[in-house]
């Protein structure tokens, strides 16, 4: 039989506030345990919440940018549960009446076409605690420096077909939200977490069947590879005449596989109930208006107008895109050197191999964009050819004075000196008497070897057309 | 001294008949003498009071006024008092000692008043007799084998013995006034969100207001010009301007138009309460009121309405009493889930427990609607009844409480306990401000009239008070035993 993956994905990324949701504790990460926990996430007795402003203003700013719908009267709940690292007992969040409604978000997938994936709500709440279990012997260690940091809770409708589209998705949702500069969205740290919920269906089937929660993924590849393995158990579960089960699991990275949580945890009631303790938040169309007035240029945007702009193609394009510093940088390298086309290839190419080969962010490269579209110019005035260029962009890596300087000092300019090219040229003639005979016999294609000979003997500096074009004439 | 008002100990502090040291020595004294016999503190800072009343005399010394300043007072043990246990009535926080104070304990401070100690109170302020303290019961100055009523039972029976001038109280379904009815005293209660709830721990969250438990509609006022006020704090304290409660007392009463509710003077209400109460309400006439009857019709279910939306916020609100990080925890615990469910039994007394059972069940899975949320609803409607009927009158007059005083022990059912509050609670969902005074003596024991005002009518209902006990002296009764100058 054949099968259809069903995925719906939800996405808590924490929002880069200076304090908590409701307090006014930082929210730095990696502090010394509880250096950032104040009376209210202590959950004191008689401590209350006051909401965090910005949080407030990230999570509506993320609504508009999908154009879902805002909610103008938002409300916070009490999620109830008993956990050590959840100090009230509950979890403020929002149930019935979130920040921001539905919306969607289209993205490209590999094949090259778009797909719309709907957004059904995002919502602000409170992350918890951490539990450590490491180094108390036998006990628990609580560090409540995460507890109240402000989450927005981002969920997918179940329109994702594939682990290749979930990742996709994910990685577009990561890429608007660094591009609204809410949340530094980093998996690895947390800062930006997944859940998948899996089933599969027989195809052409329209009823969604039982699912199953993955927890606990922490990567883009992880997220890939928990999904393919969970569709390959749900599929051999099936096709052995067993059932799903609607459960929470877990997904081990070091093994590659998903693991049931005890189902008594998935069994909670969670007695949500308004906050009493906060009002209902009102917000009006100024207040979106000013949001929308003060959003950046976002990714579908940028892509199109770079590809009008400066007349990139679809796939240089979305590359670029795809991180607002990328984009940034390439626009600064494009315009420096007025010549887009070239920039877009020395950024898609050579700068992305040395960030891929250093894992670094674009802001981590000792190469800044100005730089780079200095060493452009310098290729497109026929100062240095452009395979002299790698030689000198791997020089400005550990070099930072200016590109002229780097060209000068190691000799790399090109010879454009005819006199200079000439007495290459002789002599690559006088040196090589086989190849003249068969290329003055009508072998053209030798040619290609002689200018080669010519080039190593000017260690690469020689301008390559001019001496092209003398070989030519002078065995005429 | 003990015999004076707040406003009358004020005047003696300012002119320097008497120092506060000197006051605060005299209620240390009475406490010392008397508290054994009340149970109505559950803790006494000779030490800190005493440094307090030195400050406030130097402060005086050095040219500093103030009404508060250097008056000696007690706060319910609800309010949170730094470097002070607050125990909340409950074994669960008995060794709490709290790091922060509550703004109404930092407003008295900045104020200049003396804090004597803090008052026994119903555990978590559920109760309505304070028989429910993990501490023991208050006992009623007019008469010890009584109930002060509860759950501010201690702020109440405080003031009435002259164990301090004046006492803070909380309320949430009728703990304020309901034990200034039982003890003879005045006791208000602000519209919800006038007072910050910033150090008052929580029993329900929607409905708790801290208010005043003192001897005059005046003592009120000058309590509520310290307290009131927006608190960036307390996210459901309301920005708006604090009037000065004392400039309007004595505004003529000529014109008043008095509701007095149908459902607050049928079955139920003990005889003897509803002569004195008609009888109160004469001397409004003479004063140039009107009377005539209201109807508050949705008033039936307002117990009903309360016993689920209090309880289900108080599921929540004691959910982080866990023995993880501060307040009872018990011995040895096997595991997580034994430390929970061992620390949550021992710790929390048999009421307080059957209103976290009561609260989490209204708020379960496949209840939710027909409790909680038929609940809301009905305090919308009880909500209407009160706008509807303040488009007819300035104020609603009744009892504060069927009967007067009852004897210890004698409610041992729950639910009788509950209608105990039958004419306070639809106030607290409704939000608005009250006032219980004392209106009438039966059998030797006091009698509470209640005035209900409309929201933020805080100034009219203490000036309507106020007027009342110009014209009487019902405030004035003390009891014998306990208001004998020493």
């Amino acid at each position: 039989m054949e099968w259809e993956t069903v995925i719906g994905l939800e996405v808590h990324v924490q929002l880069s506030t200076n304090s908590k949701l409701f307090s006014g504790s930082a929210t730095k990460f990696g502090a010394a345990p509880n250096t950032q926990a104040n009376i209210y996430d202590l959950a004191m007795p008689g401590t209350l919440p006051v909401l965090n402003k910005d949080a407030l203003w990230m999570a509506v700013r993320f609504g508009v940018a999908i154009g879902a719908e805002i909610g103008k009267r938002s409300v916070f709940d009490r999620k109830n549960y008993f956990y050590p690292d959840l100090p009230k007992g509950y979890q403020v969040s929002q149930l019935d009446y979130p920040i921001v409604g539905k919306g969607s978000l289209t993205v490209t997938l590999d094949d090259g076409s778009e797909k719309v994936i709907g957004i059904t709500r995002a919502h602000m709440e409170e992350d918890a605690g951490k539990s450590l279990h490491e180094n108390y012997q036998g006990m628990t260690g609580i560090d409540l420096n995460r507890a109240g940091t402000p989450l927005l809770e981002i969920v997918s409708e179940p329109d994702i077909r594939s682990a290749r589209e979930a990742v996709t998705y994910l990685k577009k949702l990561h890429s608007i939200i660094r591009y609204l500069d809410i949340s530094d969205a980093i998996m690895a740290q947390g800062s930006m977490r997944c859940d998948a919920n899996v089933s599969i269906r027989p195809k052409g089937e329209t009823e969604l069947s039982t699912r199953t929660e993955i927890k606990n993924i922490n990567s883009f590849r992880f997220v890939e590879k928990a999904i393919n393995y969970e569709v390959r158990r749900q599929r051999d579960v099936i096709e052995d005449g067993g059932r799903i089960v609607q459960e929470t699991r877990l997904y081990d990275a070091d093994k590659d596989e998903t693991r049931s949580m005890r189902s008594k945890e998935v069994a909670n009631d969670y007695r949500y109930f308004p906050e009493p303790d906060l009002l209902p938040i009102v917000i009006d169309e100024a207040y979106i208006a000013a949001i929308r007035a003060s959003l950046p240029e976002l990714p579908d945007a940028k892509k199109l107008r770079f590809r009008d702009e400066y007349g990139l193609g679809e796939y240089d394009a979305g590359v670029l895109v795809s991180s607002r510093e990328l984009a940034d940088y390439f626009e600064t390298v494009a315009r420096g050197s007025g010549d887009a086309k070239l920039a877009a290839n020395w950024v898609t190419v050579e700068l992305q191999a040395l960030l891929n080969k250093h894992n670094w962010e674009v802001s981590d490269s000792p190469i800044q964009a100005d730089r780079l579209a200095t060493l452009i110019t310098r290729i497109k005035d026929e100062t240095i050819s452009g395979k002299i260029a790698k030689t000198v962009f791997e020089s400005m890596l550990d070099d930072a004075s200016e590109v002229d300087a780097i060209i000068e000092d190691k000799g790399l300019k090109q010879v454009t000196d005819s006199g200079a090219i000439e007495k290459i040229v002789d002599e690559v003639i006088a040196s090589n008497p086989n190849q003249v005979q068969q290329y003055r016999e009508g072998k053209q294609q030798v040619i290609g070897f002689l200018v080669g000979q010519a080039m190593k003997l000017s260690q690469g500096k020689a301008n390559p057309g001019q001496v092209n074009t003398l070989l030519k004439e002078k065995l005429k | 001294m003990i015999e004076k008002t707040v406003a009358e100990l004020s005047v003696a502090l300012a002119s320097g008949d008497i120092s506060s040291v000197e006051l605060t020595q005299t209620y240390l004294d009475r406490i010392a003498e008397l508290n054994t016999e009340l149970n109505a503190f559950i803790t006494v800072c000779d030490e800190s009071a005493l440094d307090q009343a030195r400050a406030a005399d130097a402060a005086r010394a050095n040219g500093e006024a103030g009404a508060l300043l250097g008056i000696p007072m007690a706060h319910k043990d609800i309010f949170c008092t730094q470097g002070i246990s607050t125990t909340c009535g409950s074994r669960m926080l008995q060794n709490f000692v709290s790091p922060y104070d509550a703004t109404v304990v930092e407003r008295f401070k900045a104020a200049g008043a003396v804090t004597l100690g803090k008052t026994n109170m119903d555990e978590f302020a559920m109760g309505s007799s304070n028989e429910n303290s993990f501490f023991g019961p208050v006992r009623n100055p007019w008469d010890t084998n009584r109930v002060p009523g509860g759950s501010s039972g201690g702020s109440a029976a405080a003031v009435a013995a002259g164990l301090c001038a004046m006492a803070t109280g909380t309320d949430t379904g009728g703990s304020i006034r309901q034990p200034a009815s039982f003890c003879g005293i005045t006791g208000f209660k602000p519209s919800y969100g006038r007072v910050s709830r910033w150090g008052m721990i929580a029993f329900a969250s929607s409905l708790d207001q801290a208010g005043t438990l003192c001897q005059s509609a005046e003592d009120a006022a000058l309590m509520m010009n310290v307290m009131a006020g927006l608190d960036s704090k307390d996210s459901t304290s309301i920005d708006r301007d604090v009037e000065d409660y004392t400039a309007t007392l004595d505004d003529s009463l000529d014109g008043l138009k008095i509701g007095i509710p149908r459902q607050h003077f049928a079955q139920g209400l003990n005889a003897e309460v509803e002569q004195a109460i008609r009888d109160a309400l004469k001397e409004y006439e003479k004063l140039g009121a009107s009377i005539r009857e209201i109807d508050l019709p949705n008033n039936h279910l307002s117990v009903s309405a309360y016993y689920v939306v209090a309880p289900a916020e108080a599921s929540a609100n004691l959910s982080r009493y866990d023995g993880v990080r501060y307040g009872y925890r018990c011995e040895n615990p096997l595991d997580l889930e034994d430390m929970y469910k061992r620390s949550r039994s021992e710790g929390f007394g048999d009421e307080v427990k059957r209103r976290i059972m009561v609260g989490t069940y209204a708020l379960s899975a496949g209840y939710y609607d027909a409790y909680y949320r038929k609940a809301q609803k009905i305090r919308r409607l009880i909500k209407n009844d009160f706008d509807a009927a303040f488009e007819e009158v300035d104020i609603i007059v009744g009892p504060t409480s069927p009967h007067t005083a009852f004897e210890l022990g004698a409610k041992s059912d729950p639910v009788a306990m509950y209608l105990e509050d039958i004419y306070t609670i639809a106030v607290n969902l409704a939000g608005l401000p009250a006032i219980s005074i004392p209106g009438g003596m039966v059998n030797g024991l006091p009698i509470g009239m209640h005035l209900v005002g409309s929201d933020f009518a805080e100034a009219r209902v203490l000036n309507i008070a106020h007027q009342f006990q110009q014209q009487t002296d019902w405030h004035c009764h003390k009891p014998a035993a306990f208001r004998q100058e020493g």
